[in-house]
């Protein structure tokens, strides 16, 4: 069990790292111009010089999907990281200090949680407006209770337990105790907690992407690239392969890591 | 008794706050709802015009009344876009989202179960560990694009479909029901593979406990333990994944509808958004989160009926 959970998060991680040095690679290089358009071009099957093939206005899906590739790492770090810095820190106050403050906050977050991730995204899109900026804000505002949930309920039996006692005793503030002292202990829970939200946050931005409501055009993404191969897939099914395996590759490689940290596990 | 009560009470009371909440944001957007509705040439009597006419400008809670008090009288709003009762819009919709759910749902539950049952009794055979990497894969395919591989492999090359000729229920139900087998077959796919994960690893977890041990020690061959005794404990946890399962199905209806350009409630809700509808975003969203808020009151109603445990514990 054990040899089989590292395997998966080796593999979980190569797969993540080798997409993610794609990314950087586009950012410097790319086959050709991603919004270049050629009308001489158009639906070109894949061959040696597209190796993924060209779309509808003959742009070059290789390159498109490196720059998709690179939106999405972007929106899924920015959200990550804004729902787990929130979380965190809400959940480890609201867990440490405990009171009427911690109650109100469990019971909204038992009411988020309750809802999924697609639905409040579109709740938050519909009342803020559609676009790039509008959805990372909305996915970040999902992500924050699933990440404050688990921090409290980890800082909850750190707060007894006898090390942070004694350092109580020997006159540790609160802020240290709780940023020094107990967080570190938690990062294993949070780790696992970040590989699950960089999945979902991955499948969330394909989803809002397809539907329309979050990168908008020219900015290549994997998402609307499905939406618009679409009326193709029966002539050119190659536009929509290639960035559908892309965001399959990278929510695996992400659920990966997460199965392989996560403790327990028995799968 | 006392238990269900109380649930009940606080379920009324968060169907209330989430309506509250919803409709504050949208008046607080909407703002100029009386604005956006005549667009940017109106002069500014006409606004102030229909903004009277509206009930706009009277405080948030008195709005929030009267508009509480329609819903619960069967009048939800008029379309800013069609000008018609929201009511006539989403009637036909409904049920296709129903049926769409529905079956996938189905679907889920009937092949999550056998196999989930599967692979924990031959835990790590071949097929086991095959159904597990297979598990794996399928959870990090978005359903839309198996949606789309569907209709790739299924509508274009088989021809067992034609891709986006939806059949209205009123002209042919059985062609309705056949035009829906594939959309519901995509949404449930990462689902089933996350409860087949779910099912293995609760069943393996009863594996362990004392009472396996004194089943075997009595007698009891394999199977007898697993149906008789393992099998009810293990699918307690499996029922609050069951309801979390319909309630993500509903919301990914939204994105499959569009794939298979079936015009249902999501496709309705994604329309209007787009074009600023928002009486029309606003009833579909408090539909869908009353929906959800009232699954999870009858998974934890359910809960405390066949495990009095919780009922104390609260």
């Amino acid at each position: 069990m054990r040899q089989k959970q590292k395997n998966q998060l080796v593999i979980g991680m190569g797969i993540a790292l080798f997409l993610f040095l794609l990314f950087l690679l586009s950012i410097f290089y790319t086959p050709f111009d991603p919004d270049m358009m050629n009308a001489k071009e158009k639906l070109v099957a894949p061959s040696f010089q597209h190796i993924f093939g060209t779309d509808q206005f003959g742009r070059d899906i290789c390159s498109r999907v490196l720059k998709g590739l690179g939106t999405t790492f972007i929106i899924a770090l920015s959200t990550v990281s804004i729902g787990a810095i929130v979380g965190v820190v809400l959940g480890a106050v609201t867990g440490y200090f405990g009171g009427w403050m911690d109650e109100i906050c469990m019971r909204i977050n038992d009411v988020i949680i309750a809802f999924p991730n697609i639905l409040l995204v579109l709740i938050f899109i519909s009342v803020l407006g559609v676009g790039q900026n509008n959805m990372i804000l909305a996915l970040s505002i999902v992500f924050i209770p699933s990440f404050s949930r688990m921090t409290r309920s980890e800082f909850l039996t750190h707060r007894d337990m006898d090390y942070v006692k004694s350092a109580r005793l020997m006159g540790v503030s609160h802020f240290r105790i709780l940023f020094v002292h107990i967080l570190p202990n938690t990062v294993p829970t949070i780790l696992s907690m970040l590989a699950i939200g960089f999945n979902n946050a991955i499948l969330a931005e394909a989803g809002m992407s397809y539907l329309g409501l979050g990168v908008q055009p020219p900015t290549p993404s994997l998402g609307r690239m499905l939406a618009e191969s679409q009326i193709y897939l029966a002539t050119a099914p190659w536009i929509a392969i290639f960035p559908g395996m892309a965001i399959v590759l990278l929510a695996l490689s992400f659920s990966m890591i997460s199965e392989g940290l996560s403790k327990g596990g028995r799968s | 008794m006392k238990y269900g009560l109380k649930k009940l009470v606080a379920l009324i009371i968060t169907v209330f706050v989430v309506s509250f909440l919803s409709f504050l944001a949208f008046s607080v957007i909407s703002g100029d709802a009386a604005q956006s509705k005549l667009g940017t040439e109106a002069t500014k009597e006409q606004v102030e015009a229909l903004r009277e006419e509206m009930g706009l400008d009277e405080p948030v809670f008195t709005r929030y009344g009267t508009w509480i008090c329609n819903i619960l009288k069967g009048d939800f709003g008029i379309s800013y876009r069609y000008n018609i009762p929201v009511k006539d819009m989403i009637k036909d919709r409904i049920p296709i989202m129903i049926a769409l759910v529905g079956m996938s749902f189905l679907f889920v539950v009937t092949i999550s179960i056998p196999v989930g049952i599967f692979c924990a009794s031959y835990k790590s055979s071949w097929l086991d560990q095959g159904i597990c990497i297979v598990n794996q894969i399928m959870m990090a395919v978005p359903s839309f694009f198996i949606g789309m591989i569907l209709t790739f492999i299924f509508g274009l090359i088989l021809r067992w479909f034609t891709p986006g000729a939806y059949v209205a229920i009123s002209r042919d139900p059985i062609g309705f029901f056949l035009y829906l087998i594939p959309p519901s077959i995509a949404m449930a796919i990462p689902k089933t593979a996350m409860a087949i994960k779910i099912l293995r690893s609760a069943i393996l977890s009863q594996m362990d406990m004392d009472y396996v041990r004194t089943a075997y020690s009595r007698g009891n061959t394999k199977y007898q333990v697993l149906y008789h005794h393992v099998l009810r404990n293990a699918l307690m946890p499996t029922i609050t994944f069951g309801a979390m399962v319909l309630i993500d199905l509903v919301a990914n209806s939204v994105i499959m509808e569009q794939v298979f350009s079936i015009p249902g409630l999501g496709n309705l809700l994604i329309t209007s958004i787009s074009s600023r509808d928002y009486p029309v975003v606003q009833f579909i969203i408090i539909f869908i989160a009353t929906f959800v808020i009232i699954t999870n009151f009858l998974v934890d109603f359910l809960y405390g009926k066949i495990d009095p445990r919780v009922r104390v514990k609260k």
